[in-house]
């Protein structure tokens, strides 16, 4: 039974979270502020906040001078590629995990949450040598299947934590039914998991986009990201606050928007069903 | 509960992903631990031969060591004290009735969603610019002296920027956690005649505690392996060079594999020492 | 056609042993009820004739022909679970049309086949609408309604009554048992409710911890319990069970007596008691008798109108041709 409290205890509520939480989304706000300024109003003192000439300059010249469009379909290839490849593997294992699970499936399952603990740093020059000698250094490729590996776990553990809602009374009466293995995944478990398989896509999404270890290590022009692109901001073009708010911007806002979708998801996904 | 057929099967459908992170793992370990018992310098000379526990003893031995050491559990302690405290603080007001709840959510989330070297490179120069960050202007607004942030606090400045990024983490898991506390222990704590500080004390506190364990664990584990942050805004100048950092430098910049190498394996052990708590904590969430 | 031979099938999950190993045949057409208390190994029976689990050891054979290693999907029989395992995210049209898309049949004629169980299960209605959208008994029906349209040799049903309130229960008791006089299918059906065992089954088979205590008619088990566990477990209220001297005037060492065989009287009788608690349910009224002389409290089921209340002393009379006898293994004694 919910509490019915006074307006004025809600209203007081009301106004300290949205101050809080304006305060903590305010280097965003500003970061995007900023991209619509010219460069002398970016650094005007006292700082200008909505009141300067709207301007997409900034947004035209980071194209321009750094092929923006490329790195974002770098960074689309990459994430998409390694997580729709992940999941594709991860479908079948979850399965079994779910349905079929052995004595040994718990520990199948923390072994493999155990490789995503592995710190990337301990094994960076093997990769990148491995890399170097199969030709895969600065290729989309290399990077596909290097997030894929680091995510695998995430995707099998999330659709693992969806399949085991479902009733396996259902997946025997398709049996029953006649459906062979891959009629029973394709016609009935794919479909009633669809909201979990979409969630798991989404989150793993966001994880890829967002690495820079892997992406910042392995990559220099051909295969680089916008993690890379960002980070190629660091100096000295970082003291053009426009543009790089501008870029900056470009390289968050699809995720932010994604990241709204799926955050009902995210606990599950990322405490392994720990907290729900 | 199955037959012997969908039991075949199931360990069919396993096998990639098993097989894969198996290779994922066991590969890059071994050449790690092969190189770390090595002298190897792929631009000065190349493999130089055995040399035992020579790098793992100079790696520790090595003046940077211990102030990495050092940096590390200051930036994982720092961050972890700052995420979880205001992270309970923060997940108990959105718990509170209030209008536009879900947009406040969504504020507070956002940071998680920014890629780390966009988080670094806007709070570098548009907030912790000595001249013209947004921090300096503050700073002038009351009559003081600007701070250069990333050179003369150097660990605040990261410990800033890294809460900011996994606040949201912290918060959002403890909110969820206490929406799943049952209403009617603090109603009946309250008929009790438990005061505010007391209720808090003695119910929301313990039932948070698992989700407190957890959040502090998987953060430790992202923490210890920070990179961009550093990466992009000191480079690991000022103090800042983690653990992490040095063996990046190691093995990337100065190209001394054998000696980076030695040092990645201590960053597994580390690592897997959190591990183990984790696992045993979800571990247990799995039987129930 | 469907007739199924277990021949010493056995089960065990890991080292126990649920089915010891047991024989049973069910003849084509036979409405048979599996019945036990829980856990006595009734659904992993139903399961393993389905093929949803291996069996341990032992043939199974359906029609004469070996089914022990194959797939469920191709026994040629059909389940209703408990939970109806319907397919949440498709129509009920479709639910019922998924076992013969999966045996590849033309679009006309699963249609027809769809089209016809619906309006025998009176779903035409609802053909449209998601599982989520019907009503516990219609989703029971729906659930049916994938079993017919196979055309299979057996239909096997796992507790398919227990999540319906009791006023449903009764109604859908009634149409499956409609539905196996119209099909003369052979149906296999599991439960714990002894009600349901006797008034659908042609057979019943009682079980116990994997073990077949008794199998017959509802009437035989009634009539001629082979022992007290049957005894006990068939009928309602539960037979009364004697031991002692009054066992012992019948030679036995235990004996048992249904309570509807029981005559009260006001004045005179064999036992005289004291009514502790009594039941009325309109129809009958149950006295439980305490104080008779005997260790045992005594129910008795006597005419709704018989009136006597809590501390009344009354009389009883067991009728003397319906005493069950066992012996000190608790079997009966002829």
């Amino acid at each position: 039974m919910a509490r019915t409290v006074t307006t004025r205890r809600k209203s007081l509520n009301t106004v300290l979270a949205w101050a809080v939480g304006l305060l903590i989304f305010f280097p965003i706000l500003w970061t995007i502020l900023t991209s619509f300024k010219t460069e002398a109003q970016a650094i005007a003192s006292p700082p200008l906040f909505l009141n300067f000439n709207w301007t997409l300059e900034n947004y035209a010249i980071v194209q321009e001078r750094s092929d923006y469009m490329r790195f974002l379909w770098n960074s689309v290839i990459i994430a998409g590629g390694s997580t729709i490849l992940g999941v594709i593997i991860a479908v079948p294992a979850a399965w079994a995990m779910a349905f079929v699970p052995s004595k040994r499936t718990k520990d199948i399952l923390l072994w493999m949450l155990s490789t995503k603990m592995l710190p990337a740093v301990g094994v960076l020059y093997p990769i990148y040598l491995l890399f170097i000698r199969l030709g895969l250094l600065d290729t989309r490729g290399g990077l596909v299947v290097v997030l894929m590996l680091i995510n695998l776990p995430i995707i099998v553990w999330m659709l693992y934590t969806y399949f085991r809602e479902i009733p396996g009374e259902i997946l025997e009466a398709a049996r029953m039914d006649g459906a062979t293995l891959k009629e029973e995944i394709l016609y009935v478990l794919t479909p009633m998991a669809i909201p979990g398989i979409a969630s798991t896509v989404l989150l793993n999404f966001i994880l890829a986009w967002n690495e820079a270890f892997w992406t910042l290590n392995l990559t220099a022009v051909d295969a680089a990201p916008l993690t890379a692109f960002i980070a190629s901001y660091s100096s000295p073009e970082g003291l053009f606050f426009a543009k790089l708010s501008a870029a900056s911007t470009m390289a968050i806002a699809p995720i932010l928007i994604l990241g709204w979708f799926s955050q009902k998801q995210l606990v599950r996904g990322l405490t392994f069903g720990a907290v729900k | 509960m199955a037959t012997q057929h969908s039991r075949s099967v199931a360990r069919l459908m396993m096998a990639p992903a098993v097989v894969l992170l198996l290779g994922w793992m066991l590969v890059p370990l071994t050449m790690t631990l092969y190189f770390s018992f090595k002298k190897y310098l792929p631009l000065r000379g190349g493999d130089l031969g055995w040399v035992g526990f020579d790098n793992y003893v100079r790696f520790v031995s090595s003046s940077s060591f211990w102030p990495a050491v050092q940096a590390t559990l200051m930036i994982v302690g720092g961050v972890l004290v700052i995420t979880v405290v205001l992270g309970i603080l923060l997940a108990m007001l959105l718990d509170q009735p209030m209008w536009g709840q879900g947009v406040v959510r969504i504020l507070v989330i956002a940071p998680f969603f920014v890629m780390p070297t966009v988080s670094a490179l806007v709070w570098k120069n548009m907030f912790m610019d000595p001249v013209n960050g947004l921090l300096a202007h503050l700073w002038r607004f009351f009559g003081a002296e600007p701070i250069s942030w990333l050179s003369e606090a150097s660990m605040t400045s990261i410990i800033m920027i890294v809460s900011w990024q996994w606040l949201p983490f912290a918060t959002l898991i403890l909110l969820t956690a206490i929406q799943s506390l049952d209403s009617e222990q603090l109603e009946a704590a309250e008929m009790d005649g438990a005061p505010v500080l007391k209720r808090f004390y003695h119910i929301v506190l313990p039932h948070l505690s698992r989700a407190i364990t957890i959040v502090i664990l998987i953060q430790t584990i992202f923490l210890l392996s920070i990179f961009a942050e550093i990466f992009v805004t000191t480079g690991g100048a000022f103090g800042t060079r983690t653990l992490t950092y040095l063996i990046f430098q190691r093995v990337l910049e100065s190209q001394n594999v054998g000696l980076g190498s030695a040092g990645g394996v201590y960053a597994i052990i580390l690592a897997n020492i959190v591990a183990i708590f984790l696992m045993r904590i979800v571990g247990k969430n799995l039987d129930a | 056609m469907g007739r199924i031979q277990l021949k010493s099938v056995t089960k065990s999950f890991g080292d126990v042993e649920v089915i010891p190993p047991l024989d049973l045949t069910i003849e084509d057409g036979e409405f048979t009820v599996f019945v036990g208390p829980s856990g006595c190994g009734k659904s992993t029976l139903l399961r393993l004739i389905a093929g949803l689990e291996d069996i341990t050891s032992g043939h199974i054979e359906i029609d004469g022909t070996d089914a022990t290693d194959v797939p469920p999907a191709k026994r040629g029989l059909a389940m209703v679970f408990q939970s109806y395992a319907l397919y949440p995210h498709m129509t009920v049209r479709k639910n019922i049309a998924f076992p013969l898309r999966m045996a590849k049949l033309d679009q006309a004629e699963i249609d027809k086949r769809v089209e016809g169980a619906a309006s025998v299960l009176n779903l035409t209605d609802y053909l449209d609408r998601r599982p989520g959208q019907l009503s516990g008994g219609q989703r029971q029906r729906v659930a049916i309604g994938r079993a017919i349209v196979r055309e299979p040799a057996a239909f096997l049903f796992d507790e398919p009554l227990s999540n319906l309130d009791a006023a449903l229960r009764v109604g859908m008791r009634l149409e499956i048992s409609e539905l196996h006089e119209r099909l003369a299918t052979t149906m296999i059906y599991v439960t714990h409710d002894q009600v349901e065992a006797m008034t659908m089954a042609d057979k019943i088979v009682v079980l116990q911890a994997g073990v077949i205590e008794q199998v017959g008619s509802p009437l035989e088990l009634y009539r001629t319990p082979r022992n007290l566990f049957v005894a006990g477990f068939i009928g309602s209220p539960k037979m009364n069970f004697i031991e002692g001297p009054e066992a012992a005037k019948h030679g036995a060492q235990t004996i048992g007596i249904r309570p509807e065989h029981i005559a009260v009287s006001e004045t005179e009788g064999e036992w005289s008691g004291v009514v502790s608690v009594s039941e009325h349910l309109g129809s009958d009224t149950f006295f439980h008798v305490h104080e008779t002389g005997l260790a045992e409290t005594i129910t008795v089921r006597a005419d709704g109108e018989v009136g006597f209340r809590h501390g009344d002393r009354i009389h009883l009379t067991p009728r003397q041709d319906v005493i069950h006898r066992f012996d000190a293994k608790g079997l009966r004694i002829e």
